[in-house]
């Protein structure tokens, strides 16, 4: 029996640690989305359409551009220091992936706003001629495929950023997993390719995003399985922080919201859909998104509870 | 180049809270807040049960995660004494520091960076021990170089028995507690 008595009553820090509210998973799943998104649209753009043929990707960089910037803004509401924000960006810490992050969200903004600059049809930028031909240059057949290594490269960063981001904290044992990445990012890649159905322009893409979907949806449960045996494999710190997903406060949300709601039934509602059996709704995209959502508050709220418990 | 740590023998220790006291009053930290502690650790099973006190505060480790995570180089080790500390006109106050750090040590100051303790580097730099390590009234905690094998805290750690918070979790503390 070891029972720990403390004088110390920190504000965010006891009982639990609790420094991270709403800002943070907002921030991470809306980072997960656009980086989706953005492999998504850099994948489409490489894909042959015939002249005047519209595509999900001509919407997705513009679209992406609103869902990054209201990121960053509850990133911002975050921070408590908030008019020292710019110290950021006058340093690069190579061992601190959270300034990784901020010089990759700094790419991400051209590159949406390249993508979006190149969907502008013909006349659109009479007012401004320059860059009417700089828009018409970005067009081009080179001009596009570069955009589309862009994005996808730029995407891939984003997405596994918001995972490391976490679990380069090794203090916090639920986060300590190298999962975490390519959980954050097939989850994003998911709700990209979630919402880009539900907007896509053509029944052929939304049927190809329904099917990339449910390989995500897929993938994701397959990570989350390894990232709870590589928990409880690992150690007895570990395997006790994978206690919260599996018998512990978190576990309702965690089995209900995240896997039930946010795979399983989406998994299984999109099944039917390409099968003919049910017609296209925004049900399972919704579902999805939440899902999304879901995923990253159970993560971030377990991940500050669990804490090393030697002496 | 000294690295600095501090020994504290829980033996003495008596859990008065001078060093709480006078770390608050030395380093005007902010009402609510604390840089050091007391905590209590009962152990092991009636009538066998061990009571330890321990006085805690950041362990200014030598594999700190607090700085490697930090985005803006706030917090770094500094170079007289290998302390970590907080440059406070660089921390935007992410609390990622907060989060790394497995011994809860860093708090947000309301002036919005974060903050914790500094060995009393304004002190030290003049010659004087750190506050909490002056006032003890059993004197039960030593501080020293680390790197000299003839100062006073190697000389206990190298001929006591003695323990570190946490272990496990890799950071290589640098205050260690006398059994």
């Amino acid at each position: 029996m070891i029972e720990l008595l403390t004088t110390r009553h920190n504000p965010l820090v006891d009982p639990t640690l609790h420094v991270w509210e709403w800002q943070i998973p907002v921030y991470l799943f809306l980072g997960g989305w656009v980086a989706g998104s953005m492999v998504l649209t850099g994948y489409l753009q490489r894909q042959a359409r015939a002249p005047g043929q519209s595509s999900v990707s001509d919407r997705l960089p513009w679209i992406g551009l609103v869902l990054i910037s209201l990121g960053m803004g509850a990133l911002f509401l975050d921070l408590e220091h908030k008019l020292y924000v710019w110290r950021m960006y006058l340093t690069l810490q190579p061992l601190s992936p959270m300034s990784w992050g901020g010089w990759i969200l700094l790419l991400v903004y051209p590159v949406l706003a390249l993508g979006a600059l190149a969907t502008l049809a013909d006349g659109a930028l009479d007012r401004w001629p320059r860059l009417g031909a700089f828009a018409r240059q970005l067009q081009s057949h080179t001009a596009t495929r570069w955009l589309s290594v862009a994005n996808i490269v730029v995407g891939i960063a984003l997405g596994i950023y918001t995972g490391i981001l976490l679990s380069s904290l090794g203090a916090r044992p639920l986060w300590a997993s190298a999962v975490l990445g390519p959980l954050f990012l097939v989850s994003g890649l998911s709700a990209g390719a979630a919402f880009a159905h539900v907007i896509a322009p053509g029944h052929e893409e939304q049927e190809q995003l329904l099917r990339f979907d449910n390989l995500f949806l897929m993938t994701e449960l397959g990570l989350i399985a390894l990232f709870l045996i590589g928990l409880l494999t690992v150690g007895a710190v570990h395997a006790q922080a994978a206690q919260l997903l599996l018998g512990g406060p978190f576990t309702a949300v965690f089995w209900v919201l995240v896997v039930g709601l946010g795979i399983l039934l989406p998994l299984a509602i999109q099944s039917l859909t390409l099968a003919g059996r049910i017609p296209h709704t925004v049900i399972a995209p919704l579902l999805v998104l939440s899902g999304g959502l879901a995923l990253r508050f159970v993560i971030v709220f377990a991940g500050q509870y669990s804490e090393w418990i030697s002496p | 180049m000294a690295r600095f740590g501090m020994v504290i023998d829980t033996k003495k220790c008596v859990g008065c809270m001078d060093c709480v006291v006078a770390c608050k009053t030395e380093n005007d930290v902010p009402d609510g807040h604390c840089r050091d502690w007391i905590s209590q650790r009962l152990q092991g099973e009636m009538p066998d049960l061990r009571l330890t006190i321990t006085s805690e505060r950041c362990n200014h480790c030598d594999s700190p995660p607090c700085v490697t995570c930090c985005p803006t180089g706030a917090s770094h080790v500094q170079d007289f004494g290998k302390v970590v500390l907080v440059d406070h006109g660089k921390c935007i106050g992410c609390k990622a520091c907060l989060a790394a750090c497995p011994y809860g040590a860093r708090f947000i100051h309301p002036d919005g960076y974060a903050d914790k303790c500094t060995f009393c580097m304004h002190r030290v730099e003049r010659g004087l021990a750190p506050a909490c390590v002056d006032v003890c009234p059993t004197r039960c905690m030593y501080f020293g170089d680390l790197d000299d094998p003839e100062s006073e805290v190697s000389r206990l750690i190298a001929t006591r028995r003695h323990f570190v918070l946490k272990p496990d979790a890799g950071t290589r503390p640098r205050i260690f507690y006398l059994e």
